[in-house]
């Protein structure tokens, strides 16, 4: 009998009959997620950009590609959970402004265009001397990349420069504003004891960061590795730093939030403990494990002073672990919100589909496609800081062809 | 959604704006069975078996028909109402007719996790200072039932000491600071002139903020359909000057409606000669359902 309705979560105690049908899922994870990773390799590429620290250089422009490919799909798990996709502008067309979500699709939008700008001007003089170097139809589309500006004059760069600059000091407010108010969401609702936090949008912001920084930490070394390019001791130096400030300062806001809800013990705190004993537990357990993880190792890595390889190899499976702390971060609290009952008497053990509309295979499948598409735009703009010469066509018609 | 596109009728000379009256039109259509609320019960159990899950409900075609081509709602003006319910726990005997009828009049999904309306029960066993709570919803019930769209109380405390157990039934407050509608991002849930907060199903997305952000759990999404559902008083029939269906059916008179502008009315008189509470007042959204004898444990 049991197992006939076994499509719906279940649950022990009391909850409200209506919570039993989950409304938001694992779409609903990898959306601050993703937003989040954008916020985090935006704001190193604007370590250079905006405050010229000259350590950051390398890895400045492959960051700017980075935030653009996955702001890409920032949306897509919104657009799949909607019950109605294709009324999805109806949020746009008539905002209703006390709404919180009312604004992503401004915020987002802003956002997009504030990176594409950003990127055509830092890579605008690539693309001019790739127009001039490439034969053929990706000649050509280099051509239409330089919307007809293919002045490279000393000048002219200066003014580039400038450009990149002013749009990076707009993104930093924007990269916060946006994922901050990722944080508003969940944390402006009174509803949920789990999410009505006024730490929610901090504590979202700064695990964004750290994710976005771990996450360039890993693809910069692999890329280095297949591009059997040497790694720039300081550029991982100056890695290390930001992950060290952003894993310390995480870890101690959302020990206080913690601390709080138990301090406080509204009604219900017991329920609290239990989903924390409980549905979460794993999920605790890897955010948190993973957390200590890095601390420990970043913390290492500057009393020991190491640098090299070794600083690589450590720093590498740093960045690794905060990427995955911070996805248990946010399953803990999309899904956890709703695990813990609105009645407060009771708790629900969500357990994901596996194939559906709303099933971890689309997520893992939106998942890799800013990866696939950050691979291709690196084939498009390469990022790499070197000079151009002809035999460089990995996407070119002819030996596509 | 305050649409400024009022137009004063000529005959009635009534505001209620145009696109609020073509979303009325289409509630009347909601109505097919107003007819058959009496023996609701027996309805859906004998049903079920013939028709799967749907019992005298709209399927989704007819739903669509009653969406795209709505009928005409009888003059009425929203600005002469203020709707509004009162719960009599003490009343209550937890038979459930109250949701069958709202499953049905409402075409609500026919099964145990998605309600306009539902009942719990709670339960004090002897010496013991927290209520056991249990609804709908809870699988020992279903189990009893034998089936997800039939709806029974199991006889669990049969052999134990209870203290003292209580019925309370739920629904949408019609919140007069409704968090649904604060955090809808389209407009598309709002809060009507004459009391109840309306979805307007042709312009939901289905974002399910709605269903987050209600601290009463009022609110289901519908799959099939793609938006969210909540009570909305039977708004097709409210309009015509009925009860609603919970209302009509309830056989001890537990649920009480009426116009708060009419001081006779039922509920003028239920608030004025008890001592009514609200749920969850701390949450500031200021219901519109008011409730006689609850407890401290009813959340
Ligand atoms: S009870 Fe919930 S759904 Fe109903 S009006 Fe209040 S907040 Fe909205
Ligand atoms: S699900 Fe529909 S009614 Fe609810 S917040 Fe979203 S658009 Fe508004």
């Amino acid at each position: 009998m049991l197992s006939e309705f076994g499509h719906v979560t279940p649950h022990i105690g009391f909850i409200y009959p209506n919570e039993s049908d989950m409304a938001w899922t694992q779409l609903i994870v990898i959306y601050p997620y993703i937003t989040g990773l954008v916020a985090g390799a935006f704001v190193v590429s604007s370590m250079h950009h905006v405050f010229n620290i000259k350590s950051f250089a390398p890895i400045s422009r492959f960051a700017l590609l980075t935030a653009l490919c996955f702001m890409f799909f920032a949306p897509s798990p919104l657009l799949f959970h909607l019950g109605q996709p294709t009324r999805a502008f109806n949020a746009l067309i008539t905002p209703h402004w006390t709404s919180a979500m009312a604004a992503f699709g401004y915020v987002a939008g802003f956002y997009v265009c504030l990176l594409l700008l950003e990127t055509w001007f830092a890579f605008r003089e690539d693309i001019v001397a790739m127009s001039k170097v490439r034969t053929g139809i990706m000649g050509k589309v280099y051509g239409w990349l330089t919307l007809g500006s293919d002045d490279v004059s000393a000048r002219a760069l200066a003014i580039d420069h400038k450009a990149a600059r002013i749009l990076a000091m707009i993104g930093i407010p924007a990269a916060c504003g946006l994922h901050g108010y990722v944080g508003f969401v969940f944390g402006s609702l009174k509803t949920r004891e789990w999410w009505s936090s006024d730490l929610m949008p901090v504590i979202f912001l700064l695990s964004a960061v750290g994710s976005g920084v771990g996450l360039l930490i890993v693809l910069y070394v692999i890329a280095s590795k297949f591009r059997k390019t040497p790694i720039p001791n300081d550029t991982m130096r100056g890695l290390l730093y930001v992950l060290f400030t952003a894993i310390t300062v995480v870890m101690v806001i959302e020990g206080l939030e913690l601390l709080e809800i138990f301090y406080k013990a509204r009604e219900g705190v017991e329920t609290v403990r239990e989903l924390i004993m409980g549905p979460i537990w794993a999920g605790m357990s890897i955010q948190w494990a993973m957390s200590v993880f890095v601390l420990v190792v970043t913390s290492a890595l500057l009393v020991f002073d190491v640098h090299g390889k070794r600083l690589v190899n450590w720093l590498f499976m740093s960045g690794l672990a905060m990427m995955i702390g911070v996805l248990a971060m946010r399953w803990n609290v999309v899904i956890g919100g709703q695990e813990l009952s609105k009645t407060m008497k009771g708790l629900l053990t969500y357990y994901p589909e596996l194939f559906g509309r709303e099933s971890l295979f689309v997520v893992g499948i939106i998942s890799i496609c800013p990866y696939f598409t950050l691979w291709l735009a690196t084939k498009l703009l390469p990022p790499w800081e070197e000079t151009i010469v002809p035999e460089h066509r990995v996407l070119d018609a002819h030996k596509l062809a | 959604m305050t649409t400024p596109d009022k137009k004063p009728d000529t005959k009635t000379n009534e505001t209620v704006p145009l696109s609020r009256r073509r979303f009325l039109e289409f509630l009347g259509k909601g109505a097919v069975c107003t007819g058959t609320l009496a023996g609701a019960g027996r309805a859906i159990g004998s049903s079920e078996v013939r028709h799967a899950k749907r019992a005298f409900q709209q399927n989704d075609e007819q739903y669509a028909e009653s969406m795209n081509n709505p009928p005409k709602v009888p003059d009425y003006n929203w600005n002469d109402h203020q709707w509004a319910m009162g719960v009599d726990t003490d009343r209550c005997i937890g038979c459930l007719r109250c949701m069958e009828a709202c499953k049905m009049e409402n075409s609500v999904q026919m099964d145990a996790f998605h309600f306009r309306t539902w009942v719990e029960r709670y339960v004090y066993l002897e010496g013991s200072n927290t209520a056991i709570v249990d609804s709908q919803s809870d699988p020992n019930n279903i189990e009893n039932a034998g089936s997800e769209t039939r709806f029974r109380f199991d006889n669990r405390y049969k052999n134990v000491k209870v203290d003292k157990a209580f019925f309370v039934p739920k629904l949408c407050n019609q919140c007069e600071h409704p968090s649904c509608v604060q955090v809808c991002p389209t407009g598309a849930t709002f809060k009507a002139k004459d009391g109840p907060v309306l979805i307007d199903t042709t312009y939901c997305i289905g974002c399910q903020y709605c269903v987050q952000a209600c601290p009463y759990g009022a609110r289901s999404f519908n799959e099939s359909r793609g938006t969210v559902d909540k009570c909305n008083w039977c708004y097709h029939r409210i309009t015509k000057g009925l009860n609603p269906a919970c209302v009509e059916v309830c056989p001890t008179g537990t649920r009480i409606f009426g116009d708060r502008n009419d001081p006779e009315s039922p509920i003028s008189l239920f608030i004025r000669n008890n001592h009514v509470q609200v749920l969850k007042p701390e949450m500031g959204n200021a219901p519109n359902v008011f409730y006689k004898g609850t407890d401290k444990e009813v959340v």
